[in-house]
């Protein structure tokens, strides 16, 4: 089968170059697989996890905002904070909920009469938490919005 | 004529400023190695970012509901300069170029009429520009406490210049930075981000492009992000400018200081023979008397 090749890069550096047999993406308007030979492609992502398949494992990262460039032979992830699946521990991810969090309440305050940066805000948390039950990290619920 | 004791304390101490300034070229070279890295690093994205902007901007930019961010507010009455530079000095002409192109621009626009405000990033930037343009300062970012750049501090200013746009309180901004050529060239650079200009790719394949959701909410979505990704190459190119500025200017000093010892050195020694040499006529002057 033929390969794509994937590019992950976030602004303060390249985090994959491999080639990929199919790549997962959370795209804005709902998940998407990649295979070689998809049709050109460009769409923004949410925050949530993104699946490589290369040489039969399956890497995943998180990734939060930004888009991905998709073409016939490649396709290039452009994320505004990437990181490994790994490197996404408790706390960093506490941090994360927390901003989330933080976000929401400030759009809560400003946006009085416009529920669209609201909702936006809502959606992110939601987004966030998806992502921590999925890899298991607990997004302590009790305390939402 | 100074005196040898004078002259000694002299060479001792300028050795130790040389110490000092070899040093700082040093820990100059060490820095500016990283800079460099991760300005490397943000190479790919950057690139990679404006290509596609570039695209889109190529095929919305032209129709009438095109966002703000890319076709303006349709007038340049108030222009926000954002005037980046180190939060230290003894880097040479760094900080003085930076400030001088920024100088320049802000005079040329208030002798047109405009309106100028500016947002500083770094101490230094703003005490050289205080004096002449203190009035218009809106804002000051305050970049001493950061020890390693990172993306978040580029999207914390241009939240705050993303806001401010939101707010009509400028319609146009401009950031001004060094660009890194190599360690003895800095270029200052002023470059326009409001609204945002892309070279626009020559391949034409970036036409050919399904976008999901709409083109239109991409753009919208990716312009606000491509303002953060302007500042934050900005401060990248900015932090290994600093560094190269310093190390050639400590690398300067350094050698000045060489000089300067060489210098006294040989003051030194022949004020010493002198010395000696009016001892030995006080003698021998003293046994023909005898």
């Amino acid at each position: 089968m033929a390969n794509l090749q994937f590019d992950l890069v976030s602004p303060e550096r390249r985090l994959a170059s491999v080639e990929a047999t199919e790549v997962q993406i959370p795209g804005a308007d709902g998940d998407m697989t990649a295979m070689a030979g998809h049709a050109p492609t460009i769409t923004t992502l949410r925050p949530g996890i993104l699946r490589v398949t290369h040489s039969g494992t399956t890497e995943e990262y998180v990734v939060l905002g930004g888009f991905a460039e998709i073409s016939a032979t490649s396709i290039s992830v452009l994320a505004e904070q990437a990181l490994h699946r790994d490197e996404l521990t408790q706390e960093v991810y506490d941090q994360m909920i927390a901003d989330a969090k933080e976000l929401y309440k400030k759009h809560e305050e400003v946006f009085e009469n416009e529920p669209g940066p609201v909702d936006d805000a809502a959606k992110l948390i939601a987004d966030m938490v998806a992502i921590g039950s999925h890899i298991g990290l607990d997004p302590n619920q009790s305390n939402f919005g | 004529m100074p005196n040898l004791k004078d002259l000694k304390n002299r060479i001792a101490s300028v050795k130790s400023t040389r110490k000092i300034t070899k040093a700082m070229q040093m820990v100059a070279a060490a820095k500016l190695r990283r800079a460099q890295d991760a300005a490397e690093a943000s190479r790919p994205y950057t690139e990679r970012f404006n290509a596609v902007m570039g695209g889109l901007a190529a095929s919305v930019g032209g129709s009438e509901s095109a966002p703000k961010l890319l076709s303006g507010t349709g007038s340049d009455q108030v222009q926000l300069l954002i005037v980046m530079t180190a939060e230290r000095g003894l880097c040479g002409g760094f900080n003085g170029n930076i400030a001088k192109l920024a100088k320049t621009h802000a005079q040329k626009l208030i002798a047109e009429g405009k309106t100028v405000k500016i947002i500083t990033v770094g101490k230094k930037g703003r005490d050289a520009i205080k004096r002449e343009l203190g009035e218009y300062f809106v804002d000051h970012v305050d970049m001493s406490g950061v020890k390693r750049l990172g993306y978040v501090d580029a999207q914390n200013i241009a939240k705050d210049v993303l806001s401010r746009f939101d707010d009509n309180e400028f319609d146009v901004a401009t950031i001004f930075f060094a660009r890194f050529e190599n360690v003895v060239t800095q270029h200052p650079t002023a470059q326009q981000i409001i609204p945002a200009s892309f070279d626009v790719a020559e391949d034409a394949d970036t036409a050919l492009y399904d976008y999901e959701p709409s083109e239109e909410e991409i753009l919208a979505d990716l312009l606000p992000r491509g303002v953060a990704t302007a500042i934050f190459s900005a401060l990248l190119e900015n932090a290994a400018s600093e560094q190269g500025a310093r190390m050639s200017a400590m690398d300067n000093a350094t050698r000045n200081a060489g000089d300067m010892i060489d210098q006294l050195t040989i003051e030194f020694n022949r004020s010493r023979q002198a010395v000696i040499t009016n001892e030995l006529i006080e003698i021998i002057s003293g046994a023909e008397a005898l």
